[in-house]
């Protein structure tokens, strides 16, 4: 296992100029040795061409990857002892399952007897003890994949085994069951896991620590409870949580804060720098009043949708529509009424140029 | 329009992909067809749309029989899973192309109103290959609204898009079916995504209908243990019981009051959706001790899976939650938020609906 730091940035093409020209611009991180992460973002992001960098199928086009402070930028996959997990299953179909199993350990010439105790470890985590006799061929496509997670995790002395939208194939009835194995495993093996997705759910309970990226840029870093309580940039806000973060442009100046023609005092809890900023507040936090104060501002209700376990209420303001969630047990606005947004609180957050205000 | 099927089935060789069933789409608003795969979704609508003849039964249009009618002489528009366009046309070319095939002859004005409306005006010299994927459904969804059908078929639009896309075109196509021009089907396999439509929902399994109803109306009593499970996402949590005085005895043990009504069969089984479930007791709450098995983070809310004395049960908790694995945790519950179902399938008792919307 191995304590991996990046310190680099990729372009496809040559001599890039602007942001845009690169996959992934300068950055540094360091993901520690044991860890369990994921790289998160829609596509195009970047995410891929990193996790492609770390396991070195990919040469950055400029800095260096490290492995426990040892330079391993040039060296190939197979050099820097990584495992991966791809989309689709990448077994032997015509080998049973214990024998696909012990494929990587027997290519690394491990003795037999070290060989038989670590399959049996791993297919019982996987909970494929009784098909370990059984041709992989026979097996529907969600137990073939698990065989490919079991090939990624079966050796106890790679640098990381690095997950490449690992659950694309299962039956999303499935689906949970395998994130909780993957979640026991990590627990009880101590592997460095790298885990890249474009899906929250995976990636936040997955991981220890999420990496959220966008445009070839890495926003935030850090656990689930952080990208939802305090998102680093608005586009965390935005991309954790469904639906995401409400944002309200607003402008502040000596302890007014402005939001469309309205003027809130803000002078005696918090120190927001001047000028234009951006509120932004989830839906689980927008609180809604029949009665105005000071510090609400009307609005007028759009929509309100029965979400079963609870309302979503759409609101219009100006010509921004915010989103409300609120327990099924409160009693509903009818759409057409005139409602009042608490839109400070202690959850809410402010933004400059795209990245929080702290 | 009135779509209605009468004793529509569905026979393939030997296998039965649709039993006879009965349905009268509410005109001008979304029905939507819920059920797993192979639930008989698409079967149904391939009928529909006159691209398949059904078995036994007819399909009756505004009351005119067109069973044996091909889709070519009804009127009716497609929107598939795969992003369908022409290749070699423009955007502008291809959402025209309808109106071009029903005589119109100034399509510029309306084919920029309906790009406009689905956020792609700006792509209309482009070709459909140039564009990301939300884009191009993005494009048949414009397409299959120039033709302005009296009948509108989706079938899983959304289903290959990521989820912050989903969510954006889902709303967009919320507020366009809201126009009541057409009659919509649209089939999924996602619970949530049947609730935010919103409309009547029908509910299939294993290619029978269950149930059809305005979609809260089915999602808050559902009439057997069937339709719970195929409308609940995670999975209705469900425990046997028995008729005690004065309430329920639960098979783990523990005894819970509950009115019941009267003629309620010996054998039940209590099921309580993810949301009913919660980690702070109010008054009347009955508990449930157990053991942490995963918390799945998926944004907005924490999925806990905990193991207890009446089996494996899932609890949502609103927002973010940090829920060590193996760690002791009690769930709590109101009786009187129970669904009741004789144990063999039909519902006895759907709680009562505190936050109804008009």
């Amino acid at each position: 296992m191995a304590r991996i730091e990046l310190d680099l940035a990729h372009a496809y093409k040559a001599n890039p100029q602007r942001d845009e020209d690169y996959a992934l611009l300068p950055l540094t991180m360091t993901f520690e040795d044991g860890g369990a992460y994921a790289l998160l973002g829609p596509s195009g992001c970047g995410k891929t061409t990193m996790l492609n960098i770390m396991s070195g199928l990919l040469q950055p086009s400029q800095g260096t990857v490290k492995f426990d402070g040892r330079d391993v930028t040039r060296l190939s996959p197979q050099q820097r002892n990584i495992a991966q997990v791809f989309q689709f299953p990448v077994i032997y179909d015509t080998m049973t399952v214990a024998e696909n199993l012990a494929f990587p350990l027997k290519n690394r010439k491990v003795p037999a007897r070290e060989i038989q105790e670590r399959v049996g470890r791993i297919a019982e985590m996987l909970e494929m003890s009784h098909q370990l006799d059984m041709r992989a061929a026979g097996l529907s496509a969600d137990q073939k994949q698990k065989i490919s997670l079991g090939r990624g995790l079966v050796r106890s002395d790679v640098s990381a085994v690095l997950f490449d939208e690992p659950l694309t194939v299962i039956d999303p009835h499935l689906k949970w069951q395998l994130r909780r194995k993957l979640k026991q495993i990590h627990h009880e093996l101590k592997l460095t896991l790298i885990y890249v997705t474009h899906d929250q759910v995976e990636a936040l309970t997955f991981a220890d620590e999420v990496v959220v990226m966008t445009r070839g840029r890495a926003v935030q870093v850090g656990p689930a409870e952080a990208l939802f309580e305090r998102p680093a940039h608005t586009f965390v806000g935005h991309f954790i949580g469904s639906p995401g973060m409400n944002f309200l442009p607003a402008h502040h100046e000596a302890g007014q804060l402005q939001i469309l023609n309205q003027s809130i005092d803000v002078s005696g809890e918090r120190r927001l720098p001047p000028g234009p900023l951006t509120l932004g507040i989830r839906p689980e936090y927008l609180v809604l009043s029949a009665t105005g104060k000071t510090d609400t501002l009307p609005a007028q209700v759009l929509r309100v949708q029965d979400i079963g376990t609870y309302l979503m209420v759409t609101c219009q303001l100006g010509d921004l529509n915010l989103k409300a969630r609120m327990s099924p047990e409160a009693a509903a606005p009818q759409p057409g009424d005139t409602v009042h947004l608490q839109v400070l609180g202690d959850h809410t957050c402010f933004y400059q140029n795209e990245v929080l205000v702290k | 329009m009135q779509l209605s099927l009468e004793h529509v089935g569905k026979t393939v060789g030997p296998s039965v992909h649709l039993y006879p069933q009965s349905l009268n789409l509410v005109p001008g608003a979304v029905t939507v067809l819920l059920g797993a795969t192979q639930a008989g979704k698409t079967s149904l609508m391939r009928i529909m749309a006159g691209l398949d003849v059904a078995s036994t039964g007819r399909v009756l249009v505004d009351g005119a029989d067109v069973t044996r009618v091909p889709v070519r002489q009804r009127n009716v528009a497609m929107v598939y899973q795969q992003f369908v366009n022409y290749p070699s046309m423009t955007v502008a070319q291809n959402i025209a192309s309808p109106m071009r095939l029903r005589g119109d002859r100034d399509t510029g004005q309306k084919v920029r109103e309906l790009a406009a409306r689905l956020h792609i005006e700006m792509f209309l010299d482009r070709l459909p290959a140039e564009l990301s994927g939300g884009q191009q459904q993005r494009v048949a969804l414009a397409r299959a609204l120039a033709k302005r059908a009296p009948l509108m078929l989706l079938d899983e639009p959304l289903v290959n898009l990521d989820y912050k896309l989903r969510e954006e075109l889902r709303e967009e196509l919320t507020q366009l079916f809201a126009s009541g021009d057409s009659t919509v089907v649209y089939a999924t396999t996602e619970p949530g995504e049947a609730l935010l439509l919103g409309g009547y929902t029908a509910v299939m399994d294993a290619g029978e209908l269950l149930q059809y109803g305005p979609t809260a109306e089915v999602f808050h009593a559902p009439q057997s243990i069937r339709v719970a499970r195929a409308f609940s996402d995670p999975p209705m949590n469900l425990m046997q019981a028995e008729v005690a005085e004065g309430g329920v005895q639960l098979a783990g043990g523990a005894m819970w009051p509950l009115t019941l009504p009267s003629g309620a069969p010996r054998k039940l089984t209590l099921g309580v959706r993810a949301g009913g479930l919660r980690v702070q007791a109010r008054t009347g709450d009955v508990s449930l001790p157990g053991r942490v098995e995963l918390a799945e983070i998926a944004g907005s809310d924490t999925f806990v899976h905990v193991h207890t004395a009446v089996g494996e049960l899932v609890a949502q908790l609103t927002g973010v939650h940090d829920c060590p694995l193996g760690d002791p945790i009690t769930l709590y519950l109101n009786p009187e938020s129970l669904f009741v179902f004789d144990a063999a399938g039909p519902l006895v008792r759907a709680p009562a609906r505190p936050g109804k919307v008009a």
